[in-house]
């Protein structure tokens, strides 16, 4: 990455995508900062007996 | 430990084959108590998982009323609610006879029921006849109205569709849902293309074996006006396609969705017969005049095992038409719905293609891993039933599986696996 590339960064109209929780991009919605939500989810919810069991099961 | 999840998918790729080698064919209407040879006088079938007369809904109480006085067990619909309750009945899953039931699912003697041979593995399944729209006793009614058209289609409708189809040698379902899908059915809540197709076939037929011209004349009106007609067609296929799929050691496939208005039911290929049950979700959709949603069921019916073999939710893609009529937003969405079902599903029926996907296949063969990591639940579409007995339908929408079912399969699956 370019040394002055922070500089521009936020300068310029921001391009955001948000890869995770929801709550991330919130803040900046509420800003009128434009956001483009990846849909996403931990894997079985987030419930790590779930998870463990879907680790072995091969998914 | 390690070869665990290579024979999960050696399983799961050999019950995909099943399903994808099934050649079903609509061959025959029968009584009920000839079909099913476990059915017992005063026994009841109905849709979903197995549940006592205690927790049943009020549109399954007040069909299991007006079976019984059709069947001639009770005088009254009071008289019979109170049988049911004092346990004069006995109640079974429609799943526990190779028969399957939209909404409530009755299946009692004397019924007339479809019968579709799956001839590549030689089963046989099993569905009642179409009553068409409304006020009809797959979704609770159970008035006069109601038990005189059953008496109709026990005593006209089904011994002539059975000459009919006797005469043709049968009629292959896996063309004509081929053809369906380019017209823009997905087999659930939209059948319009198959019904007319299956009509076009059976016409001459049954011209041929009816001689009564009355009788023909309101057998061809019967059908003509029931845009729903194919659709225990298409389940007693789905449950035939689905019967040769279960059983499949180490597979982690879903061969059974249905749902009671209590509660709703998963089973898997590779564990048994064990039913995996959470309580159902409320269906999400758009009302006929003069109902809302205050005046919903909870969702209910076998017809869920169209999903099981990739048609209805799983098809939208092919039916923008639908997506408007159940409340499912713009037409524009349908083939999202498609891929989305792509998520939780390990292949794709290249029988059964959406032109407007550049032919993709449906997506056949649900993973119970994809559906708790993802947490993509199945889509359905479905019928609503006012929550009253004896009302009948009051919309028609989706409804998602309800992800719990899931969670508590894949643990049961675990454990047969081993795994812990």
């Amino acid at each position: 990455m370019s040394q002055n590339r922070p500089k521009t960064l936020l300068k310029t109209p921001l391009k955001v995508v948000n890869v995770g929780l929801d709550g991330f991009s919130d803040d900046l919605a509420r800003q009128k900062v434009p956001v483009v939500r990846v849909q996403w989810s931990p894997p079985a919810g987030g419930k790590p007996d779930l998870a463990r069991l879907l680790s072995k099961l091969g998914a | 430990m390690s070869d665990i999840p290579a024979r999960i998918e050696a399983a799961n790729a050999e019950t995909l084959r099943r399903m994808l080698a099934a050649d079903p064919v609509l061959v025959d209407v029968v009584p009920a108590h000839v079909a099913l040879p476990r059915l017992a006088d005063r026994m009841i079938l109905h849709s979903g998982p197995p549940i006592a007369w205690e927790r049943m809904c009020g549109p399954m109480r007040g069909a299991i009323a007006g079976v019984a006085v059709f069947e001639g067990w009770a005088k009254t619909l009071d008289e019979a609610e109170a049988m049911a309750a004092a346990g004069a009945f006995r109640f079974e899953p429609n799943h526990h006879h190779d028969c399957v039931g939209p909404m409530t699912g009755m299946t009692t003697v004397s019924q007339p029921l479809l019968v579709v041979e799956n001839r590549a593995f030689g089963v046989r399944a099993f569905c009642a006849i179409n009553e068409g729209l409304g006020k009809v006793m797959r979704f609770g009614g159970n008035d006069a109205e109601v038990l005189d058209r059953l008496r109709w289609i026990r005593d006209v409708l089904g011994p002539g569709l059975g000459a009919a189809l006797r005469d043709l040698g049968g009629v292959p379902l896996k063309p004509l849902i081929a053809r369906g899908l380019s017209m823009g059915d997905e087999m659930h809540q939209r059948n319009i293309a198959c019904s007319s197709l299956l009509l076009r076939l059976l016409a001459p037929a049954l011209a041929r074996k009816v001689s009564d011209r009355a009788a023909l004349a309101a057998i061809l009106d019967f059908i003509g006006r029931n845009d729903q007609f194919f659709l225990n067609v298409a389940m007693a296929m789905g449950k035939s396609i689905s019967m040769p799929a279960e059983g499949v050691e180490g597979s982690s496939i879903v061969t059974v969705m249905c749902r009671n208005g209590t509660d709703f039911g998963v089973r898997l290929s590779g564990v048994g017969e064990e039913w995996f049950v959470a309580p159902v979700e409320m269906p999400q959709g758009l009302y006929f005049p003069g109902y809302s949603a205050a005046d919903a069921n909870p969702d209910m019916g076998d017809s869920a095992i169209v999903e099981v073999v990739g048609l209805g939710g799983f098809a939208m893609g092919a039916a923008p038409a639908v997506v408007g009529f159940i409340g499912a937003g713009p037409a524009s969405r349908a083939a999202d719905f498609t891929r989305s079902m792509g998520e939780i599903t390990i292949g794709q029926n290249p029988e059964w293609t959406i032109p407007s996907m550049d032919y993709a296949g449906v997506p056949t063969g649900i993973d119970v891993r994809l559906v708790v990591d993802t947490g993509v639940q199945p889509m359905i579409n479905t019928g609503i039933a006012h929550r009253k007995p004896g009302v009948g339908q009051v919309g028609a929408g989706v409804v998602k599986a309800p992800l719990a079912c899931f969670e508590k399969a894949l643990v049961g699956f675990a454990k047969r696996m081993g795994v812990s």
